[in-house]
């Protein structure tokens, strides 16, 4: 079984756009031939090479799955960003060249539910973008739900609400005016499917209304792309590789293992898919489990680590890579 | 691809006048890289293999294509429930249709043609004499539903799998050349339920490490691993539901006539992302090679001998080889001299 993407996709940029003051849309085009058709919901990681390290970053795809000339992201700059936010936002022009890896979809619509109702919560409308290209093609009932600060940091508020009034509400917090997610999911007909993306208080506050509510867990889905933690730096041993690698402070475990040259396995390197789970050999002292996919048996085991997100507080971790 | 479609009036049934030319022989995937088998989650990366082997593009197709595709219409013809594909599944249809389009007409231009215009593509496949235009995502302009219309034209069987809840649903597929399972029986089936019936499996814990490996497969990273049974005559259509066809053959192997009827059934099982629906297309393309066609490369002939006399019990009875295997151990003994046999599947 091979581990490593084999391919990129090299695009190159074709527009920019800047939707709010923090939020910029980035146009990308393939260099030759089409892109791949994607589903609703779908990332890409866009690789950048920077001067002295590449990044890696995961961000939905918002653009039509029918319209494959182009495909659109929108980059949130982080603050403090760990480099890859602020590199597509300072370094990244119209004509620069990118590689994305094939998209992946985490975040897929049920094709069975009998309706489906979206809640994003500010920069976590972009995969709804597209998913609602593939909702207007069937014929399922479906709302969103859209909260942002203002109606200022609402990136589409404004042309989502216009395309599909009676089918999109919006709520911003400066008119203290809020989601009102236990009201919402105490009246929605048998077989709907929520699906939630936002910050993580809000993606807490809907699981746990759903379960208190006694919706089944396969009606409910969520996306949450943690970014990478910052830490304190950290060494680890990769026994297999036979080599030690320094994790800087701002480098992710991951990152600093791919810097080192050895290949890992990632699939979403946010912490969700449980692609890159690898076992822990060897340990001194904590592991900073960031994770959303291992149970709370594994963490507690130190016998098993999720790279993409996790660090550890040791003087020496080894890992069975 | 040098191999021609010169043998197109071969038959899967009646005369069963099925063969293998000498380059089909030497290109059959051996499923046995070792001297014992069992078991493994075997999956590999899907990429080109050597050139005029079965791997050299991502769809095969050999001498056998069209007697192939014929004998799907009659199965089809007989018993339309062989292909199935429920409502939710729309989109994996067309998924594999173009997956099927798009392979076929680059590995082998001189076959099959695909013109694109947006949406309006145009179809020909020259060795079944087909011209299409139609509009892509518009089952009304097709003959038949995508599914069915791609598969009549593909060699193997192709079953199409939504993923949800963590695990994937079998929930459409065109299966006319099952090696004894039945896609009517098995629609709307999960993962494990679908592999229920198989031996050892679920205890070495295989099924669940699959699943988890599958429900991460990446578009445009598919994925391939063999398996393979034994067949008495070339038939493709061992289905439950005609048993009656061609279970009794199974009694009428003897030493005289057991290396010409009967057959090592390689299934050749490839797994694409699909890129739409977020579904799994399942291809299993079934090679069949009597063992007498076996013989004529010496390595396989003392592979074979010593996998088939040295197989674990339960797999014996799964894989129905109770009856002859016996008999085949005893034909092939004489073509195995103790020699070790070189690492890897190749001829020699």
């Amino acid at each position: 079984m091979s581990s490593s993407h084999s391919d990129t996709i090299p695009v190159r940029v074709a527009a920019i756009e800047s939707v709010t003051s923090q939020i910029k849309r980035f146009t990308l085009e393939p260099l030759r031939g089409e892109l791949p058709a994607f589903s609703g919901g779908s990332h890409i990681i866009v690789v950048m090479r920077g001067q002295d390290r590449v990044y890696r970053n995961p961000y939905s795809l918002m653009s039509s799955p029918q319209e494959l000339e182009n495909y659109q992201i929108s980059v949130l700059r982080c603050d403090p960003s760990r480099g890859g936010s602020a590199f597509m936002h300072e370094q990244v022009r119209v004509g620069t060249e990118l590689e994305i890896a094939h998209p992946v979809n985490l975040f897929a619509l049920a094709k069975l539910a009998r309706k489906q109702l979206l809640l994003a919560g500010g920069i976590g409308i972009t995969p709804f973008m597209a998913q609602l290209h593939d909702l207007r093609l069937t014929r399922v009932p479906y709302e969103l739900h859209y909260a942002t600060r203002s109606p200022q940091h609402g990136a589409y508020c404004e042309s989502l609400a216009r395309a599909e009034p009676e089918r999109v509400h919006l709520y911003h917090d400066c008119d203290r005016h809020f989601i009102d997610i236990e009201g919402l999911l105490s009246r929605q007909p048998l077989g709907t499917h929520v699906y939630v993306c936002g910050p993580a208080g809000m993606i807490s506050r809907v699981l746990d209304t759903a379960r208190a509510l006694g919706w089944p867990e396969s009606h409910v889905h969520y996306e949450k792309f943690a970014a990478p933690p910052t830490g304190e730096a950290f060494d680890v041993y990769l026994q297999k590789s036979g080599i030690s690698v320094h994790v800087p402070a701002d480098r992710s475990l991951l990152e600093a293992i791919e810097e080192a040259g050895v290949d890992a396995p990632y699939l979403c390197r946010g912490g969700v898919c449980g692609f890159c789970r690898t076992d822990v050999v060897g340990l001194d002292g904590e592991i900073l489990h960031n994770d959303h996919f291992l149970s709370a048996e594994e963490k507690a085991s130190g016998k098993v680590i999720m790279p993409c997100v996790s660090r550890a507080r040791c003087r020496k971790l080894a890992l069975n890579l | 691809m040098n191999v021609a479609l010169d043998r197109m009036d071969q038959v899967y049934r009646g005369a069963y006048t099925f063969s293998n030319s000498p380059a089909a022989i030497r290109r059959f995937p051996l499923p046995f890289p070792d001297d014992k088998y069992m078991y493994s989650v075997n999956l590999e990366p899907h990429t080109p293999g050597p050139k005029g082997s079965v791997i050299e593009f991502p769809i095969d197709c050999d001498e056998h294509y069209v007697a192939e595709c014929h004998d799907r219409a009659i199965v089809i013809q007989q018993d339309p429930l062989r292909i199935q594909a429920l409502p939710h599944m729309m989109p994996a249809q067309w998924d594999t249709l173009e997956l099927g389009m798009l392979s076929l007409s680059q590995s082998y231009p001189h076959w099959f043609t695909l013109t694109r215009q947006g949406r309006q593509w145009h179809w020909i496949n020259r060795p079944l004499g087909l011209n299409q235009k139609f509009t892509f995502g518009d089952p009304s302009t097709l003959p038949y539903e995508p599914l069915e219309y791609i598969t009549r034209q593909l060699q193997g069987d192709w079953i199409i799998m939504d993923q949800r809840d963590n695990d994937l649903w079998v929930e459409g597929g065109m299966v006319t050349g099952p090696a004894d399972w039945s896609m009517d029986f098995d629609v709307g089936m999960s993962f494990n339920e679908w592999h229920g019936p198989v031996p050892l499996g679920h205890e070495m814990g295989v099924f669940n490490r699959a699943l988890k490996y599958l429900i991460n497969l990446r578009l445009g990273e598919p994925v391939r691993r063999t398996n393979w049974t034994m067949t008495v005559n070339p038939k493709l259509d061992t289905s439950p539901h005609n048993y009656p066809e061609w279970g009794p053959d199974r009694a009428s192997v003897t030493l005289e006539n057991v290396g010409r009827k009967l057959h090592l059934r390689t299934e050749l099982q490839g797994l694409w992302r699909l890129p739409r629906s977020n579904g799994i297309v399942f291809m299993v393309r079934t090679y069949l090679l009597s063992l007498q066609e076996l013989v004529t490369i010496p390595k396989w002939a003392r592979r074979v001998h010593r996998v088939l006399r040295d197989l674990h019990p339960a797999l014996v009875d799964y894989k129905g080889l109770t009856r002859h295997r016996p008999l085949a151990v005893q034909y092939l003994a004489q073509f195995d001299d103790g020699s070790p046999t070189t690492p890897g599947t190749a001829p020699e």
